[in-house]
């Protein structure tokens, strides 16, 4: 493992950490209305991911989908502004924290609706085939998302079609308030469905970003070798309830601690010292994501409001929204 | 170049059109490709084109839908086939909260310049789950254009209408019109989606009507004409966008109007028309306006069942009888 490459990484995840944080305080001050689905804890799977693949390859996430935004190359301060309301935000404010996007990064939405995006996802990489580009496409989504009919219907279409897609299952044991054990017949919610559509299934540990880079390298290379779509269930955990109205009272105490001592940004950390970073450069690329997510709050603050007469643009490809000639 | 056309057969010529003129034109669906569509409005296609670019799918509504959706946000432009729009209920997560919210949600960022062709309406006996008229379902949600044409002419002007619009369409093909006949249309015919059509002038009462209901008031309006009452009928062609200018005009020459509606009463496009009548013209109307529309009941197998849900041209011209002599 590269060193500059692993601190880059963990630079990332402690941007992601820090922005999250932010947009915690953010909403207890009444500056983000709606609701948060924070996804503190999950930063090594957007991270790692995000570093094995090319820049012009398709991500689709979930209502859960600040630390892909921010892994894909959307700024902190782009999406505070959009949590806060702002003319700047990501979205222009028209989408709120569930669905940034930044599609000029290849960062194709966010979606609030459970394993609507795993069709998308195959359709980009359809799309990517046919135009012979070599892209692959991504889409991540929690353990949820597995008994919803999308998931099942998107598998079978990108094997039978040979799809250049990765699904990429971020499994934090809880699907909102309820264990997905509880719910699910098979022990690996994602994975362990992968042998009915005849693709692969693997399991990686989603706090290792080392770990997750290296698995997601592997399938995607495969994926553009022309060998097919593959399933990807990383074991995670949120630091946050589901959202903000959740204080997830319902996971056992030893459960929690035991998953905090697992914590992605600690992890990396303990590698990059293995590896004979020193201290310092490691606290200094924490600093320097403080600094920044500190400078994105101030401008966020200060950015202006949305125009009103913006809710009435970008329905229709001429950036109008009239239904009556 | 034969003499006539079918509708059917104007459907799957409307597609190759695009296809040949732009490679990022490509079809999924069920049975579309060497069977040629269930309803044959896909033959010819995959034999010219190749599986590369009709691509036959399992029977996944969400993932035709979906798959379509990230193809069209990525560079191509898909038309998918939603084999009967009854269906539409199977996908309809993707009509209603994907494809015509990313745009707008992404503050503009994305495009999803996609067609959901499918074949629409009753008629043909198929039964509740196989004959609705499903048009209104999409007029509920901001962000879908709605097509629906009435004759072949229309099927392959509005197609390439569709398929190059950068905006979303859902293009109802009328069942019951699949064997209709009309003439062929010169190479690059386009239909300029949201121009409605007067395809019969008169000056006692405006029939505004869509897709199938289209004949069945042209039927009404030849009857009517031998009792000395002339009916102007519009053919609205599209719901969205929605050409008011074309039925205001009429109203104002006629100052009655009856819209004739497949589906049922309650939520039907005719109660949006005549809203915006009540609102901007109200001066026009020397009378009511009547909606001759289907029962609100699911659709019934038996032909003396199903008439009597749907409107006929009897009901029709009961409606304009009575208004005229109001």
């Amino acid at each position: 493992m590269d060193t500059g490459e692993l601190l880059a990484m963990y630079e990332r995840m402690a941007l992601i950490r820090r922005t999250e944080k932010a947009a915690h305080d953010l909403f207890l001050q009444g500056l983000v209305k709606g609701t948060t689905h924070l996804a503190a804890g999950h930063e090594a799977i957007a991270v790692g991911a995000s570093a094995a693949l090319r820049a012009d390859d398709y991500v689709f996430a979930t209502y859960r989908g600040h630390h892909h935004a921010l892994a894909r190359g959307a700024t902190p301060e782009e999406c505070l502004a959009e949590l806060m309301s702002r003319a700047t935000g990501l979205c222009g404010a028209k989408g709120g924290s569930m669905h940034l996007t930044k599609a000029a990064t290849g960062m194709l939405g966010s979606y609030a609706i459970v394993g609507a995006h795993l069709p998308m996802a195959a359709g980009a990489a359809w799309s990517a085939r046919l135009r012979g580009t070599g892209q692959i496409a991504v889409a991540f989504f929690g353990d949820g998302a597995t008994n919803i009919g999308a998931f099942h219907e998107a598998l079978n279409l990108a094997a039978v079609w040979k799809l250049p897609v990765l699904f990429v299952c971020e499994n934090n044991l809880y699907m909102e308030y309820t264990r997905i054990a509880d719910v699910t017949a098979v022990a690996r919610p994602a994975a362990d469905r992968a042998p009915a559509y005849g693709i692969p299934g693997e399991s990686v540990d989603g706090n290792d970003v080392v770990a997750v880079r290296e698995s997601v390298a592997r399938l995607a290379e495969r994926a553009r070798a022309g060998d097919g779509p593959a399933l990807l269930e990383a074991a995670t955990y949120r630091h946050f309830g589901h959202s903000r109205s959740d204080p997830a009272a319902y996971r056992p105490a030893e459960e929690v601690e035991r998953w905090l001592k697992h914590d992605p940004l600690d992890l990396a950390r303990g590698r990059l010292t293995e590896l004979g970073v020193p201290e310092e450069t490691v606290t200094a690329a924490d600093e320097r994501a403080q600094e920044t997510v500190r400078q994105a709050v101030d401008a966020a603050r200060n950015a202006p409001p949305p125009d009103p007469r913006d809710a009435l643009t970008d329905v229709w490809a001429d950036g109008g929204a009239a239904w009556r000639t | 170049m034969a003499d006539v056309i079918t509708y059917r057969e104007a459907v799957a010529e409307g597609i190759a059109r695009e296809m040949r003129r732009d490679p990022a034109v490509v079809c999924l669906g069920e049975d579309i490709g060497a069977a040629g569509g269930v309803f044959k409005t896909t033959a010819g296609l995959f034999k010219e084109f190749g599986p590369e670019r009709v691509w036959d799918t399992p029977i996944s509504e969400q993932a035709i839908v979906g798959a379509a959706m990230g193809a069209a946000m990525t560079g191509m432009r898909p038309v998918a086939e939603i084999m009967f729009s009854d269906f539409l209920a199977c996908c309809w997560d993707y009509l209603a909260n994907e494809i015509p919210k990313v745009r707008y949600m992404t503050g503009g960022q994305v495009t999803v310049p996609l067609v959901v062709r499918t074949a629409n309406g009753g008629g043909l006996g198929f039964g509740a789950q196989h004959s609705q008229a499903t048009e209104n379902w999409a007029l509920t949600v901001p962000g879908l254009k709605i097509a629906a044409p009435a004759t072949p002419a229309d099927v392959i002007g509005m197609m390439a209408a569709a398929i190059r619009s950068d905006d979303p369409v859902v293009f109802f093909e009328h069942k019951g019109l699949l064997a209709s006949k009309g003439a062929p249309v010169p190479p690059d015919h386009v239909v300029e989606l949201g121009r409605a059509a007067v395809v019969r002038e008169g000056a006692d009462v405006t029939l505004v009507a869509l897709a199938a209901m289209v004949p069945l008031a042209l039927r009404a309006a030849a009857l009517l004409a031998a009792e000395g009452i002339e009916a102007e009928v519009v053919d609205l062609r599209c719901l969205v966008p929605l050409d008011m200018s074309t039925v205001l005009a009429s109203l104002a020459r006629t100052s009655r109007l009856v819209t004739v509606e497949e589906n049922p009463y309650q939520g039907g496009w005719g109660a949006t028309l005549v809203s915006v009548v009540a609102d901007e013209g109200f001066g026009l109307l020397d009378a009511p306006v009547r909606r001759v529309a289907g029962e609100c009941v699911p659709l019934p197998f038996a032909d003396v069942l199903e008439e009597r849900v749907i409107p006929t041209v009897d009901k029709v011209v009961a409606a304009v009888r009575d208004l005229t002599a109001y």
